[in-house]
């Protein structure tokens, strides 16, 4: 870096080498579990480490269903993942188009109580849906929302980050260009199409990386929510796999998390230069 | 910072705010009112009668000894997951920092966790320390280790941490890459020129000009440790052997929805909330100063 330290370099690499391979270690490990059958994991102490030649059927298992040598059944994966796609989806676009439009209306216009508008949604910062499961819960039945698209998306749009966001960057969006739309004659409205939304893209990516990721890893809300397995999201349907029998299809459970990290991680690596100025700028 | 110029309308802001304010009503004021009122009543679980009782659920949590040991739990927890974090990561950073070739390749190999569920994070590090056949428990064992995490309390927590730590690294790693290399290089420069060593830089330079970031991180993962690991706990150890790895957000649930405690469980929310109140005014008030608009 400054001065030419060759140990050094060849002392980061390794480190940095060490690093991948421990964080890359489990994700192997479940790769090759999900290519052998359930007998060859619980009969091999320790499970062996090679890949194995089972790896069509196994996906096939757990992609679709189906009935499992050991007489298990198992529900497919397909189905669940498609629930927590439209869940992911509608959690991040819902969150955005909100946001963008309250955060152009806390910026753009003055009217009565709007730093009180803007302190409540700020607070929403601050509990995370954790912190207010029972109530919310008792809400959302009372709605007549459980086990519905609505209550598992809704109530994780409620919090304002995005919000925060979006005004933070409009914020820094030079006024000439508002003087200048409304000497065309522009409207608040045009001006937000035309003008605001393109000059926002990045900060839209960044968010929406962020939000899809954060929406197909929930866990806790759609455990509760849902009382129809039929409407269990993926991650959700995990867990089912492993508590479920006496007789744990490893392999199945294995390939269903792979199948489970395959689209968040694709939107990362991806949309990696997005998704790093998402994380960055979320947390300012 | 004030804009200056505005649109004039009386009634488009207000139409352009109610999505927002509508669900954030809903589903946020609404529960966490109600959780604050479920706290101070005594609810038959079945519907049948309320009572007010005042501060007798939050005087039944306190000396609750299951409910302090959660908290001891909790604090535990959480120091773990955030020093073992936070100090891999920084390790990481700083070496990521210092490659001359490869350095993109290994920011991708090492932010892709982030990606993965905090509840397939659990799962998979379960199975690798499953028995009979985890490979990692194997390992142990024949070091002579008899890992066990469904009996010992300490294996269970082990991991736990392990988990949680593994699906944060990469969050505190892009953190701490971003505030190393927002340091000057002319600081740097100017201390290798004074004749310090890269360890003495470290130590004296860097590091201390990286506490905001540290500092970040560290209300962050505190906040991930409470809250966001309910999924690895649920998926891995259930809170148990017991209620060794009881973390205090799995108590909320299990009390709210297991156990039908109901005032109990809305007394821990409100004790939960004010504790993530208290973190984030901490963090904010902190970092507000560092918030710069164009």
């Amino acid at each position: 870096m400054i001065e030419r330290r060759p140990g050094l370099q060849i002392l980061s690499h390794v480190v940095l080498l060490i690093g991948v391979a421990v964080v890359a270690f489990p994700l192997y490990l479940t790769l090759v579990a999900s290519t052998q059958t359930a007998e060859q994991i619980s009969r091999s102490i320790p499970m062996s480490m090679l890949p194995g030649t089972h790896m069509l059927e196994t996906y096939q298992l757990a992609l679709f269903g189906g009935k499992t040598s050991a007489g298990g059944n198992i529900p497919g994966a397909l189905s669940m993942m498609r629930i927590s796609l439209i869940s992911a989806l509608i959690i991040s676009i819902g969150k955005i188009a909100i946001s963008l439009l309250s955060a152009f209306a806390l910026v753009y216009f003055r009217f009565p109580f709007r730093n009180t508008l803007f302190w409540m949604i700020f607070i929403t910062l601050m509990l995370p849906v954790e912190v207010r499961i029972s109530p919310t819960y008792a809400v959302v039945s009372n709605l007549g929302l459980l086990n519905t698209y609505a209550g598992l998306t809704v109530p994780l749009i409620a919090s304002a980050t995005a919000t925060f966001l979006l005004r933070q960057f409009f914020l820094t969006v030079p006024d000439e260009l508002v003087e200048a739309a409304r000497i065309d004659g522009a409207g608040p409205m045009r001006f937000f199409k035309d003008i605001l939304l393109p000059l926002s893209a990045t900060n839209i990516a960044a968010l929406f990386v962020i939000q899809f990721i954060y929406g197909w890893n929930q866990y806790l809300w759609p455990l509760l929510v849902t009382t129809n397995e039929d409407m269990y999201p993926v991650v959700l349907g995990i867990k089912r796999l492993i508590s479920g029998e006496a007789y744990t299809e490893w392999n199945v459970v294995m390939a269903t998390s792979i199948l489970a990290m395959l689209p968040p991680a694709m939107v990362v690596i991806l949309m990696q230069k997005w998704f790093v100025k998402g994380l960055v700028d979320t947390e300012k | 910072m004030e804009k200056r110029v505005r649109f004039k309308s009386s009634w488009l802001p207000w139409v352009l705010v109610a999505p927002q304010m509508a669900v954030v009503l809903i589903f946020f004021f609404w529960p966490a009112g109600q959780a604050l009122y479920q706290s101070v009543l005594s609810q038959d679980p079945f519907g049948g009668s309320t009572e007010f009782v005042g501060w007798e659920n939050f005087d039944r949590l306190f000396s609750d000894t299951s409910y302090l040991a959660s908290f001891k739990t909790t604090a535990f927890f959480s120091v773990l997951v955030a020093v073992t974090g936070l100090s891999v990561s920084l390790l990481l950073a700083v070496m990521a920092d210092r490659v001359r070739q490869g350095a993109g390749i290994y920011k991708t190999l090492l932010i892709w966790p982030y990606a993965v569920a905090p509840a397939v994070a659990g799962v998979l590090w379960l199975f690798m320390f499953a028995s009979p056949m985890g490979v990692v428990a194997y390992f142990l064992r024949s070091l002579g280790l008899d890992w066990n995490h469904l009996l010992n309390g300490k294996h269970a927590m082990t991991l736990i941490v392990l988990a949680a730590v593994w699906k944060q690294i990469s969050y505190n790693f892009l953190f701490f890459l971003a505030g190393l290399q927002s340091i000057p290089k002319s600081l740097i420069e100017a201390a290798a020129i004074d004749g310090a060593s890269p360890w003495h830089r470290f130590w004296t330079i860097i590091f201390p000009l990286l506490s905001p970031t540290t500092f970040f991180l560290l209300v962050i993962n505190v906040v991930y440790a409470f809250f966001d690991t309910f999924a690895i706990v649920d998926a891995t150890t259930h809170g148990g052997p017991g209620k060794e790895t009881a973390i205090l957000v799995y108590k909320v649930y299990y009390d709210g929805f297991k156990a039908l405690d109901m005032g109990g469980s809305a007394a821990q929310s409100v004790i939960l909330m004010g504790i993530v109140v208290a973190l984030t005014v901490v963090q904010f008030r902190f970092v507000e100063k560092k918030v710069q608009y164009a």
